[in-house]
């Protein structure tokens, strides 16, 4: 099967800031992808370079097996609901629909003016007038009914309410159950994205932390919590995601495939929340190099 | 095709992944004798619509069941109960309460409170399900 999203040393510089560096992922089709990570980390610009909105600055990219935003070919099989999902405020929502179809040659009309009557849309109603909620819809039933291969969302329920973030998921979710489609889609709300994610990004400091299966996240990471302990007296096949320590006790969030035997932990399972946040409050390279600073 | 005979819920506080949710509560279904045998489980679409969760969740959760035979898949169709859970373990269910209660009194005796001996029996359940896999 193609890959819906490969990286190999992906990179975007805005001046002197790297907005996101050594990104290298191999994404399989047929996933709901959360990519997660604090504002600022990287997010928006990873799913834009994916949308061919922006060109990397190293690196490369390719989604579907195509270049971002190479030909209308491409373009088509990629669908995109921006940040706050906007619309026209001046158009009504029949004419966003005939804007669809005009602008996209796979368009599924039927799909859209059946989706925009189950919600209850006023097809006479302008996009502004409309709710958050309601304009949300309207924006993935444009994404939907392009009828893409894989189609990215950029913090598409950040600003909804919890009614109407279920709502978006449930329609999302009962799209990716009829029409087999990849999504990819950003969010700093990692409850939502337990329940509809079986892949899962973590971006802090513009670098991609981890990458994987949610059900082998989940299964190869552990809390350990015993008797204070040095991280390098850990086994080598132990790789420490998170340490915190007291005089007497340490916490670890530790990635390993091998079982963990050693009766002096605690061990505990990770709920995908808590290893998200163990990844995020990594300390970063530049901080560790601060902290030995410091200690000299 | 009626209303659908069960209806899933997702407690996300449970630290239990969701698919093993919805095995339990099928299974649990199952025992209560609210799912009979020929009857249809909900569709995928149905329980993603509702759910608002990933539809390889339920697939997998409805591959388990299969795995165990509680269930079949009809192509197509949908997935329908093939077997019940309540016949052979019911029977067994009120010796194994009055066992229980036993050594509740006798933990209460001992001086655990109640947090106490949630941690006990939580860290032996855990223990005992590890070395049975082991």
């Amino acid at each position: 099967m193609t890959a819906v999203l490969q990286a190999q040393g992906l990179g975007k510089r805005y001046g002197k800031r790297w907005a996101l560096r050594e990104c290298t992922i191999d994404i399989p089709a047929g996933h709901v992808v959360g990519l997660v990570g604090h504002n600022g980390a990287g997010k928006t610009t990873l799913l834009k370079l994916a949308s061919g909105q922006l060109e990397p600055t190293a690196g490369d990219i390719t989604v579907l097996g195509g270049r971002p935003g190479d030909r209308p070919a491409q373009l088509a099989r990629v669908g995109f609901v921006a940040q706050d999902t906007p619309a026209y405020a001046g158009l009504t929502v029949a004419e966003h629909l005939r804007l669809g179809a005009r602008l996209n040659p796979r368009w599924d009309a039927a799909m859209a003016r059946e989706r925009i009557a189950r919600l209850g849309l006023d097809p006479t109603q302008r996009a502004g007038k409309l709710s958050g909620g309601q304009r949300a819809q309207l924006a993935l039933t444009l994404g939907l009914a392009k009828r893409p291969e894989l189609l990215i969302l950029d913090e598409p329920v950040a600003s909804l309410d919890p009614l109407a973030r279920r709502e978006f998921l449930q329609g999302l979710m009962e799209a990716t159950a009829e029409h087999e489609f990849s999504v990819v889609l950003s969010s700093h709300l990692v409850s939502d994205l337990e329940r509809i994610c079986d892949y899962l990004i973590v971006l802090s400091d513009s670098r991609v932390q981890v990458a994987g299966n949610v059900d082998r996240l989940l299964a190869t990471h552990h809390r350990l919590t015993g008797p204070r302990r040095d991280p390098d007296r850990l086994p080598a096949g132990q790789h420490v995601v998170s340490g915190r320590h007291t005089d007497r006790q340490s916490t670890y969030v530790v990635r390993t495939d091998a079982p963990i035997h050693d009766p002096a932990w605690t061990v505990t399972r990770l709920s995908l929340e808590d290893l998200v946040l163990a990844y995020m409050d990594k300390p970063t390279a530049a901080d560790r190099r601060a902290l030995l600073e410091v200690q000299r | 095709m009626g209303e659908p005979v069960i209806e899933f819920h997702l407690d996300a506080r449970s630290g239990v992944s969701p698919y093993l949710q919805l095995v339990q509560q099928v299974r649990h279904a199952l025992r209560l004798g609210l799912l009979h045998e020929g009857d249809q489980l909900p569709t995928v679409k149905e329980v993603v619509a509702q759910l608002a969760i990933n539809p390889n969740t339920v697939l997998k959760a409805y591959r388990e069941l299969e795995h165990e035979g509680l269930v079949a898949a009809r192509p197509g169709v949908g997935t329908f109960v093939t077997a019940t859970l309540t016949d052979t373990s019911l029977a067994a269910h009120g010796p194994l309460r009055l066992e229980l209660q036993r050594w509740l009194a006798k933990a209460r005796r001992a001086g655990l409170d109640d947090e106490s001996i949630e941690a006990l029996f939580m860290t032996t359940f855990r223990t005992t399900a590890q070395e049975d896999i082991a």
